[in-house]
């Protein structure tokens, strides 16, 4: 991020006075941030947590072959497996939460304000001990189906929802064009709203993929081997776990990372549609301008009837 | 079951109850302190609101509250309660609250950058031209703006960070999740119940927070 990409109007550019000022606040602040790491480093150094021994491992085949690479399986697997069973549901609900019929709007609704409204950690729970009492699936897989179901239980009931407000915030005319071509309900909502209100959901889908990935370490108080577990474990073996910890952070961070920048890319391509390419569209054609509009404006061309379809508020 | 589970259900949750508030509270204020960064003229804190958003919010929850557990307390020796009989409790009571502050904080400064964009740009210009530096435009002129227009936001913020709470059981917090994990555990004949009576706490809990703000959202909505 450069400094000179964010001019805005919350303040006048520097002049000489404020520049001096400005410098003043930043070098105390940089002051105080370098003193915070360097009591960290040292706090951690004078416990021999980065000495020579506690750091060979991350050159060991052994390490990263027995531990940190099935772990990484471990969190992809559940992750991925339960945000496409989450899609199926998300399907399922969200087309029954716009029925015609007021039973299936209402049982769908409760099914999905129960499951985003209890913790994903007690349903794991639960389904842990359900399955390993019922012998429901082999005790290898126990935690994994736990993990699995709690995500895909969550993780739909929120995708049912973003299907439906991404339905719902199509145009009121293309149900109408729909009906007015004779298209039956169920093919109006197959052929017209389905695909366009999948179109406008691929970022949240993908910003869910991201939650999923976080929340499968969750697994880690079922004993499921995932990447948090087994960092614990490698750092058990090696006598390292602050070093495991932090590599395993630095792994999560950069794909979690990536995959939100994509998402926020799709979301930026979505949000600018059509009018991108249009070289007599003025930049400032939004009604209301707000106060980040401005810079956003000066490099993008937004669509003001676009919605960000994504839900991320920590969970 | 009832007569063993019923005296802990009330502590247990008031656990939960305090974990929540004092989380929400220390993650308003941090938060609010890092969006004021993020938009700030000095060049070296955006960098650091940018960086610390983007690396916490992507890390998983369990890994914050265990690397605290781990690191700050049994490596550092950073104690964070008094030192008396009840002194492992409190300390990680106190290290899970700074644990769900830290990453909650992210996603309360994400949500009221969103709500700058709800304040017209002609205000932050009126107030420009009154002469109001950029802590007067920020305390007096967006920030009420700004706040009043992500109520219902923050209630989501404030419902994900009661569920999150759940985690502060893997260092022994003796929360409802703590508690509903021994119950199962003891009572394997009742299952379902003991799911449904912690369920239900829950979401008495979590709804009730959506009410209040969803109210308030209403109540205090900027006119425009």
């Amino acid at each position: 991020m450069s400094a000179k990409s964010t001019s805005t109007v919350l303040y006048d550019a520097p002049g000489p006075k404020a520049r001096v000022r400005n410098n003043i606040i930043a070098l105390v602040f940089i002051v105080v941030l370098v003193a915070l790491f360097v009591w960290v480093v040292t706090a951690f150094a004078a416990n021999g947590q980065f000495d020579k021994e506690k750091l060979e491992p991350f050159v060991d085949t052994n390490y990263w072959g027995t531990y940190i690479l099935p772990g990484l399986w471990g969190t992809f697997k559940a992750a991925v497996a339960s945000i496409i069973l989450a899609m199926i549901m998300g399907a399922f609900l969200g087309i029954g939460r716009l029925s015609d019929h007021r039973s299936v709007r209402w049982a769908t609704g409760a099914i999905v304000e129960f499951f985003r409204a209890i913790p994903v950690l007690i349903l794991i729970y639960f389904l842990y001990i359900v399955f390993g009492v019922y012998k429901v699936f082999t005790s290898d897989y126990i935690a994994f189906f736990a993990v699995v179901f709690g995500l895909t239980l969550y993780n739909g009931s929120v995708i049912a929802e973003i299907l439906r407000s991404g339905i719902n915030s199509l145009p009121q005319g293309q149900f109408e064009a729909a009906k007015a071509l004779g298209l039956r309900k169920t093919q109006t909502m197959r052929l017209i709203l389905l695909p366009q209100a999948v179109a406008a959901m691929l970022p949240a889908l993908i910003s869910q993929m991201v939650i999923a990935l976080k929340d499968s370490a969750l697994g880690y108080q079922i004993g499921y081997i995932e990447v948090v577990k087994s960092g614990i474990q490698a750092g058990n073996e090696w006598g390292n776990v602050i070093p495991s910890l932090i590599v395993v952070a630095i792994i999560m961070i950069l794909i979690n990372f990536g995959l939100s920048a994509l998402a926020s890319n799709i979301e930026k391509n979505l949000r600018e549609g059509r009018k991108k390419k249009s070289i007599v569209d003025t930049p400032h054609a939004l009604p209301e301008p707000g106060l980040m509009s401005k810079e956003v404006m000066e490099t993008t061309h937004p669509d003001p009837k676009h919605k960000d379809l994504r839900q991320d508020y920590g969970d | 079951m009832w007569e063993d589970l019923g005296p802990q259900l009330w502590p247990a949750f008031w656990v939960t109850i305090k974990l929540t508030f004092f989380s929400a509270i220390g993650a308003t204020i941090w938060g609010t302190i890092l969006a004021g960064m993020r938009v700030s003229p000095v060049p070296a804190m955006r960098v650091f609101g940018t960086w610390y958003v983007n690396i916490v919010r992507n890390t998983p929850l369990t890994l914050i509250i265990l690397f605290l557990s781990l690191g700050l307390y049994q490596n550092m020796g950073l104690a964070l309660a008094p030192n008396n009989a009840n002194f492992t409790a409190n300390n990680n009571f106190w290290l899970a609250v700074i644990g769900f502050i830290v990453y909650t904080a992210t996603f309360v400064c994400e949500t009221l950058r969103s709500g700058f964009n709800t304040v017209p740009l002609g205000q932050a210009e009126a107030a420009r031209s009154l002469g109001l530096s950029f802590m007067q435009v920020f305390q007096l002129i967006v920030l009420p703006q700004a706040g009043r227009a992500v109520i219902a936001p923050m209630g989501s913020v404030l419902i994900a960070l009661t569920k999150n709470t759940t985690i502060a059981s893997i260092i022994g917090v003796g929360e409802a999740a703590l508690l509903m994990k021994e119950q199962l555990e003891l009572h394997s004949d009742q299952l379902i119940l003991i799911f449904v009576i912690f369920a239900a706490c829950f979401m008495v809990i979590t709804l009730f927070e959506g009410a209040v703000f969803g109210y308030f959202a209403k109540r205090l909505a900027v006119k425009r």
